[in-house]
């Protein structure tokens, strides 16, 4: 097989890092090449080498790409020669339809005019492509990530794309809509198109990759042929981070208590179609010391759940019960929520976890600053120490706590979170989709948190769409299927097939 | 696993001077900038800059625009605009002078009154921008047209005035001798030394806690520059004030404003809140921040600070004309942004704003007495504005 790409020798510095140091990667052509390694190990880096992010002369090395060397000055020039790249974080136009996302930049049109049939009738091609059940005229600030993530895809295929680059694209999808966009790629394959895989979820690089190359800090470690014999997961977490990871999941004892925590019968409405029941009844308990799990396919309404209860952050026309100890709460504003003990971990840092602009110290305190100030008045020194105390308990790893948490990796901006949330101490804390896109390395750190929480007597929720996560993680699972809880199973008797079991039968009901 | 502890927590925090001017460039690039815009006027008028009579001007003439520099910045921090200042302006002058010289009412029942007055249209703006998501450009451009007719109705067209003493004493007033000095106040120059000794022993009692606790400070000998700086900048003004007439009232209602709104901004939990509202709103919200309700605040503050300024400037004039207050929105506004603050919010700091304010101010008065016509004076004072902040921009990038 002949090699579609070839990148030698690349080397990437920034002022005072070495992004890079002598990358070397070669992806054949109508193969899928995975490319591993933990936050931060220079993989971002070195798809915007080869997308002309970086152009040519701002690093040193060769790419020879479809036989020739190649010579990017911008996305422009690779974007021609058929490599699309797909980012982590979505460049969709919220306000535009899918139709004018997928030809923005390159319309169907005419001396300018836009021929809109034509445009409507391609986009239902390719919609039809990638399994997205939409019409070409939805916005798509009204679809959810994983159909957005759908909709980058479709825009790369109305390109005449040869070398597709995913970024994390299984990031914030279930398990469902992940094996949905595997097979796709399995299908372009099929047509000859090559892929590049970049993925923390090594289960689905073992199921789809033919060759992995693992970097870390900068330099390739190794490349790997799937095709000459399986590689285990073991195997690749053992190049990604320079050491066998005995397990994924830290060894933990429950100790499990009497229980603490009640929801009776919860209900939310949609926040703009008034008679959309997005939550329907929920009831669930935790007790103290345990972590449960809710497991569920997207859109199932998981965060819609935990939004609303968490002071009426989502919806409308929220009705029921909440019990702390076996006595009714007040949640309906967060400060009432947070101050009756609930905490919520959003699923999305950027946009509602951090001050990103603000520095570590700043962000920890920020829900509970009366713990660092005295009629109104901040004592410096002891935000100080707390931040510290947190920077070092959790390792979020940074110079000092003065840094902006804009600069942290995608780990270390979570354990800011993280952080901020035991800092107001909660008796329950709800987590939604606590280690998304974050590395091997850290998603242990945090489940190690979780576990030290759940020992000091609290309460833990979380919420995942990552089966083997809350397997490995919980108690108790619960099951949520389109708004109402379906099933629950005892940690014992939990597996990924009974949980999918459920979720079918109940999607029949 | 991973027990790395980060051992560089007790690292020695004492950055070396080039470290610390360059990650402080814009805190003490603003200060530089003004004193070199100070030093070239001082050159090019041949020292009337710096008179005391001249000097005294500078700080009447800015009061106003300084003390609604303050409220628009937490405006502009938390992630809005108000237009409306300049009318607000000229409408709580307005109704002062209808009270005092149409109806008789007393300065002081006068003033408490315009002050809450303020509030109410600061609350009646806020209130839409806060609880209903209009967005605080439109609704401060409809409250500047607002507020510009019912000047215009309150005072029927003509200029109200004079006040009486006590009134004007609010802007042109002076602090009393209370050493009875001739031809020099004795009690504005105690008041400079005053000031220059709490300000060190303030600054040393911080570092010395910061050193104790690790925390980045600044190199020693730039820590004394800086203090040795303002020490001198701060007594040789109240010196050559002392040998004019003294410190004028305005100047100490002006220094403790700044004073309360640094520490708001820099110590208060509800100035860190504010921070973080405009930094993420959506966050803050999630973080248990009564976001519509500060911002609300904001707005009730910006309103009473411009009610304020516009005592002071009706007190300055004294007269209220249906057209005081004209454009002054625009010049708080650019003060603010020159002082650093962020377009998209959660940036910005009290001094620069206030620094950004005097350089404005010392460009038109050092214009003025150049010669320099009204119509260029506005197209250097709109470079400097662009030329601010795209070095602003520009730093922040690399």
């Amino acid at each position: 097989m002949n090699a579609i790409l070839e990148m030698q020798g690349i080397t990437k510095t920034f002022p005072g890092v070495k992004a890079l140091d002598n990358v070397n990667i070669t992806v054949k052509a109508g193969e899928i090449h995975a490319l591993v390694g933990e936050n931060g190990a220079g993989k971002s880096t070195l798809m915007k080498v080869l997308s002309g992010v970086y152009p040519h002369g701002s690093y040193s090395g060769d790419i020879y790409y479809d036989g020739q060397e190649r010579r990017f000055k911008g996305i422009a020039d690779s974007e021609e020669l058929g490599i699309i790249i797909i980012h982590q974080e979505l460049a969709l136009v919220p306000l535009l339809s899918i139709a004018e996302n997928i030809f923005l930049g390159n319309e169907q049109a005419e001396y300018g005019i836009i021929d809109w049939s034509a445009a409507f009738a391609r986009t239902k091609e390719l919609l039809k492509t990638v399994g997205l059940n939409e019409s070409p005229d939805t916005l798509v600030t009204n679809l959810g990530v994983g159909k957005q993530q759908l909709v980058e895809i479709a825009k790369a295929l109305s390109k005449k794309v040869k070398l597709l680059i995913l970024d994390e694209p299984t990031a914030s999808l279930n398990e469902k809509d992940s094996d949905a966009l595997l097979a796709l790629l399995l299908r372009f394959k099929a047509q000859g198109i090559s892929s590049i895989l970049i993925s923390h979820k090594l289960n689905e690089i073992s199921k789809v990759a033919d060759s992995i190359t693992v970097l870390r800090d900068g330099s390739t470690v190794e490349t790997l042929d799937c095709r000459l014999e399986a590689i285990s997961e073991d195997r690749i977490i053992r190049g990604m981070v320079g050491r066998t990871m005995a397990d994924r999941y830290p060894k933990h004892e429950p100790k499990i208590g009497e229980t603490i925590f009640q929801v009776e019968n919860w209900s939310a409405y949609h926040p703009i179609h008034t008679n959309v029941q997005v939550v329907k009844g929920i009831n669930l308990h935790i007790r103290r010391g345990e972590i449960v799990g809710i497991a569920g396919l997207m859109g199932a309404g998981r965060t819609e759940f935990a939004m609303s209860l968490f002071g009426r952050s989502y919806g409308q026309n929220i009705s029921g019960r909440v019990l702390l100890h076996g006595k009714e709460i007040d949640v309906s504003t967060v400060g009432k929520a947070v101050s009756n003990g609930i905490a919520y971990v959003t699923e999305d840092r950027k946009t509602y976890g951090l001050i990103l602009d603000e520095d570590i110290r700043k962000n920890v305190t920020l829900a509970h600053l009366n713990g660092v100030s005295e009629r109104l008045v901040i004592d410096d020194i002891r935000e100080m120490k707390v931040a510290n105390d947190y920077r070092r308990r959790l390792n979020i790893r940074s110079s000092n706590v003065f840094q902006q948490t804009v600069n942290l990796s995608g780990g270390n901006q979570q354990k800011v979170v993280l952080s901020k949330w035991l800092f107001a101490d909660p008796e329950i804390l709800i987590l939604d989709e606590p280690t998304r896109g974050i590395d091997v390395g850290a998603k242990y750190e945090i489940y190690t948190i979780i576990n030290q929480l759940a020992d000091a007597g609290k309460g833990v929720l979380v919420i995942s769409s990552e089966m083997p996560e809350l397997l490995g993680m919980c108690d108790r699972i619960y099951v949520m299927n389109e708004g109402a809880l379906i099933a629950e199973l005892d940690a014992g008797e939990a597996s990924q097939e009974k949980i999918m079991h459920a979720i079918v039968k109940g999607g029949r009901r | 696993m991973d027990t790395r502890v980060a051992d560089d927590i007790h690292a020695p925090r004492q950055t070396s001077w080039l470290d610390f001017a360059k990650t402080h460039f814009r805190d003490y690039g603003m200060l530089l900038s003004l004193l070199a815009i100070m030093l070239f006027f001082q050159v090019v008028t041949n020292g009337t800059l710096l008179r005391p009579l001249n000097l005294t001007n500078l700080v009447l003439q800015n009061s106003y625009i300084v003390i609604m520099a303050l409220g628009m910045l937490l405006v502009i921090v938390a992630g809005h605009i108000d237009l409306s200042v300049g009318s607000i302006v000229g409408f709580v002058g307005g109704l002062a002078a209808v009270m005092m010289v149409r109806y008789g009412i007393d300065p002081v029942t006068t003033t408490i009154a315009c002050l809450i007055v303020g509030g109410l249209i600061g609350a009646a703006q806020g209130y839409w921008v806060a609880f209903f998501k209009v967005p605080s450009f439109i609704v401060t451009l409809a409250g500047m047209l607002v507020f510009k007719g019912l000047t215009l109705a309150l005072l029927g067209g003509m200029s109200v005035g004079p006040f009486p003493t006590v009134f004007q004493r609010l802007s042109s007033g002076f602090i009393p001798d209370v050493f009875g000095g001739e031809g020099f106040n004795y009690t504005s120059l105690f008041l400079g030394v005053a000031s220059v000794l709490a300000l060190v022993y303030f600054s040393f009692r911080s570092r010395a806690n910061q050193l104790k606790h690790d925390v980045e400070t600044a190199p020693f000998g730039l820590f004394v520059f800086k203090n040795a700086l303002l020490a001198v900048l701060i007594i040789s003004f109240c010196y050559l004030m002392a040998t004019y007439r003294g410190l004028p009232n305005v100047l100490i209602i002006m220094a403790v404003l700044i004073a309360l709104y640094a520490f708001v901004t820099n110590r208060t939990t509800i100035g860190r809140r504010i921070y973080a509202l405009g930094g993420n709103e959506k966050a803050a919200r999630l973080s248990g921040i009564k976001t519509e309700r500060l911002t609300f605040l904001t707005f009730v503050n910006m309103g009473v600070l411009a009610g304020l300024a516009g005592l002071i400037f009706a007190a300055r004039l004294n007269t209220a004309t249906p057209k005081a207050g004209l454009g002054f929105e625009l010049d708080v506004i650019a003060a603010v942004f020159i002082g650093g603050a962020s377009a998209t919010g959660g940036v910005g700091k009290v001094t620069g704003a206030v620094i950004g304010a005097f350089v404005m101010g010392v460009m038109n008065n050092g214009m003025s007495i150049l010669g320099i016509g009204i119509d260029y004076q506005q197209v250097i004072k709109g470079l400097v504005l662009l030329i601010a902040v795209f070095l602003d921009v520009y730093y922040k990038k690399k």
